[in-house]
């Protein structure tokens, strides 16, 4: 492991030789969604005009990249061939950023990144812990390449594995060299890609298609989005192996529409791909043809699954159908299809340039090579994490998430989106992959995971969970349809401190019936968060219907908010943003609260908490 | 309207039936929402009924079937955001403009949506307005926000009116 990350250390120095040809110095501005969306672009631009200014343009170039995964940070400019890592960058910092760089200026400490314990600020990317202990396969170009540059991608290795295929390799090999490295599907259901690869190349047919599935519609997964935005070849490649493999011609790029920046690079990358010959008629001189064909979904979480994917590709209803038949035997206009994850394919060429052995030596004996997690909540860095499989989920929160920021405890840990479930203390040493997570009631899924610290509600967030899959069953089979639905109802009047005892067996009885019930994943799975909550934390439970307490003061129905007078300094600051005027008090006095007009909506809490002189003169009780 | 966007449009496909949902796609950029008219004039081209066209962009989240305001605003209501509090924007939108999802306020400045996740959670909670994303809000921010996009409003108005 150590080995492969001095490796990956070293890279971005010669790619910054190979692609500048002249020892230049690089400003690479991240452009991924969450650094745009603070303005990053701006920094883009007020960098390259000093550089311009100060006449630094033979020693420096401004460029940019696609996320580095570390959002939270953003927006981050990275000064290679020096491996600096600059966060929270704000336009006005780009004089002292070039000046400390090339002209001996002072350092800009403000844009270190500081140790979210200790306070230590690391000017170096290789040593901030957030990246110390990832190892990066899926995500290896990630922030390291200028996502609209073929040639950046290529000076990476890029298309080498596409050219070694096609010019050395049978279909045949390629699924054995697949199907040994033990690669299983990213999508969340981790079947064997090799086997699946194996049954569509040997169904008989002239007419097959592939597709990869962008669809990442589990709240709280972010990395399909990054993989698409920073290195969109990596994937466009393996579907183009993937196609040769299985003797298919057209393939399709599958992405939500919620992400307009991942649609757009993808479209530039697939027209650079057949400017150089990667797509189109004979490619690299052969006699394999192939092009793909970006489809924008239209918002409906169910399409992820297979069957309703393809139904949305035709221009239908996305709703699932029975399988088997399988896509791999009748997908597409009934044609034989095969459809993989963007995770899935980012890996395969990879894995085909670097060979199965090396791929299979990585991660657990069932679960082969990395894992990449999208960790957020109640967490000090957060982002897109890269780990082999059979790292303790402890390693994840702690080793690079940072811990539990405001000096809270650890509650659980949310794995695998709406289809898995919430993992307490006692299965932090759970070494993760896809089986030991299926075995404690969770799953793997897409790789959401959220972190939930002591003022979460289990209940809550079980409701929340189910209320999303609610909304989103295409409705096609009953007991998705209609147990879900009374499982939110069961849940909202727990909620409301009218829940009884057996309301939990009721829970509980329900939630089996829609696992088995449903056709498709999303009915199968979505009971998962309730009845994982219900098997780990049925105390608390317990608390809402037997004592009508929420022990995390979420649960409006069952808080109340209080003033403690000997703490109020009377600054009125609550006093102006109460909505409902139930905060009352002359200046300098302690104010008074009216509980009958008050709507619990935390706006005093917060502002006494971050912008009052007392910071802890409202409370909330249960 | 309708009629000149649609044909716009037409010409950029070959009218095939399983083009529709990029169809309808284009056609709400165009027009900001699916006008009744616009989905007569794509069932006509595509020669199926109406009502097979509603079955499908009912279905789909993104299709919208009244005119959005002119400050679009969406809440994410996805984990990492559900966690940091994002019901609080609801909230406020409920509350101070008696918007709930899918309206569009009467006077047409405003309209909401919830989407399920944006993508961004590590700056949780997330609103867009207007596609411009705001990360790490809370309720004050957010009424704010709201102010900034009234003031706004009211400046674009008050300049159009010395126009006239």
């Amino acid at each position: 492991m150590s080995s492969d990350i001095s490796a990956a250390r070293t890279l971005p120095t010669e790619t910054a030789t190979k692609t500048s040809m002249n020892e230049k110095m690089m400003f690479l501005v991240c452009e991924g969604t969450g650094c745009v969306s603070s303005k990053s672009p701006e920094i883009r631009k007020a960098l390259a005009t000093v550089v311009k200014q100060l006449k630094l343009g033979k020693k420096a170039e401004v460029g940019f990249t696609g996320c580095h995964g570390f959002c939270q940070q953003g927006p981050i400019v990275v000064v290679e061939p020096e491996g600096i890592f600059y966060c929270r960058v704000k336009p006005e910092d780009a004089k002292s950023l070039v000046e400390a760089q090339l002209k001996d200026g002072k350092p800009v400490k403000q844009c270190y990144y500081r140790h979210p314990a200790t306070k230590e600020e690391i000017p170096h990317y290789r040593d901030i812990m957030f990246y110390k202990e990832q190892q990066r396969i899926i995500l290896r170009n990630c922030g390291k390449i200028n996502p609209e540059k073929v040639s950046d991608y290529e000076a990476r290795g890029g298309y080498q594995a596409l050219r070694k295929v096609i010019l050395e390799m049978t279909p045949d090999e390629i699924i054995e060299e697949v199907y040994r490295s033990g690669l299983r599907g990213r999508g969340g259901a981790g079947f064997s890609t090799g086997i699946k690869w194996d049954i569509c190349r040997k169904v008989e047919g002239d007419v097959k298609y592939v597709i990869c599935n962008g669809d990442e519609g589990d709240p709280g997964a972010f990395m399909d989005r990054s993989i698409l935005e920073a290195d969109p070849h990596s994937v466009i490649e393996g579907l183009i192996i993937l196609g040769f493999a299985i003797g298919a011609h057209k393939g399709f790029i599958y992405v939500r529409a919620e992400y307009p920046l991942a649609v757009k690079r993808v479209r530039v990358a697939l027209q650079q791909a057949r400017e150089r010959g990667y797509l189109g008629a004979g490619i690299l001189g052969s006699e394999f043809s192939f092009d793909v064909e970006i489809f924008e979904g239209a918002g409906a979480f169910v399409c992820g699954e297979e069957t309703a994917l393809i139904a949305s590709i035709e221009g239908r209803r996305g709703t699932p159908r029975v399988r088997p038949p399988f896509p791999a035997k009748e997908g597409l206009w009934g044609k034989p299809t095969i459809i993989n994850n963007v995770k899935t394919l980012a890996s395969v060429p990879v894995i085909l340039t670097r060979g199965a052995d090396w791929y299979a030596s990585i991660g657990t004996e069932k679960s082969k090579g990395t894992a990449v997690f999208a960790l957020t909540g109640k967490i000090a860095n957060s982002g897109l994490v890269e780990v082999p499989m059979g790292v303790p989920l402890s390693t994840i929160i702690y080793n690079i998430g940072g811990g539990i920021p405001n000096k809270k405890a650890f509650k659980a840990v949310q794995t695998g989106g709406p289809s898995g479930g919430c993992l307490p203390t006692s299965k932090l040493d759970l070494p993760i992959d896809f089986d030991s997570l299926t075995a404690a009631g969770s799953m793997m899924g897409s790789g959401g995971l959220v972190v939930m610290d002591e003022d979460t509600c289990m209940v809550d967030v079980a409701k929340f969970f189910l209320s999303f899959t609610q909304s989103e069953s295409c409705g096609k089979c009953t007991p998705c349809r209609v147990g879900i639905r009374l499982m939110v109802d069961i849940l909202d009047k727990i909620c409301q401190g009218k829940g009884e005892e057996k309301d939990l067996d009721r829970l509980e009885k329900l939630g089996n019936i829609v696992k088995n019930g449903s056709l498709c994943g999303l009915g199968q799975t979505a009971p998962n968060p309730v009845l994982t909550s219900l098997r780990y934390f049925r105390m608390e439970f317990l608390t809402h219907v037997v004592d009508k307490r929420c022990p995390a003061v979420v649960c409006r129905d069952l808080v109340t908010f209080r003033i403690i007078p000997d703490r109020c300094t009377g600054c009125m600051r609550c006093v102006s943003v109460c909505p409902t005027q139930a905060i009352t008090g002359p200046r300098s006095q302690p104010h008074n609260l009216d509980r009958s007009k008050c709507i619990k909506c935390r706006s005093c809490y917060e502002i006494c908490r971050f912008d009052a002189i007392a910071g802890d003169a409202i409370i909330i009780e249960s | 309207m309708s009629d000149i966007a649609i044909s716009g449009i037409m010409q950029e496909f070959k009218g095939e039936r399983r083009e529709l949902i990029p169809i309808l796609q284009h056609t709400q950029e165009a027009l900001g929402y699916l006008h009744k008219d616009a989905i007569r004039a794509v069932a006509r081209w595509l020669k199926i009924s109406e009502n097979e066209i509603y079955g499908v962009a009912t279905f789909y989240a993104q299709f919208r079937f009244h005119p959005p305001g002119e400050n679009h605003i969406k809440v994410c209501l996805g984990t990492a955001c559900h966690v940091s509090g994002a019901l609080n924007f609801v909230e406020v939108l409920k509350a101070d403009m008696n918007l709930s999802h899918g309206e569009t306020s009467p006077d047409g400045k405003f309209s909401f949506e919830r989407v399920a996740c944006l993508g961004c959670c590590s700056l949780a909670p997330v609103v867009v307005t207007n596609h411009e994303v705001h990360g790490r809000m809370n309720r004050v921010k957010f009424i704010e926000l709201l102010n900034s996009l009234r003031g706004i409003v009211t400046e674009n108005q008050a300049r159009s009116d010395n126009e006239q």
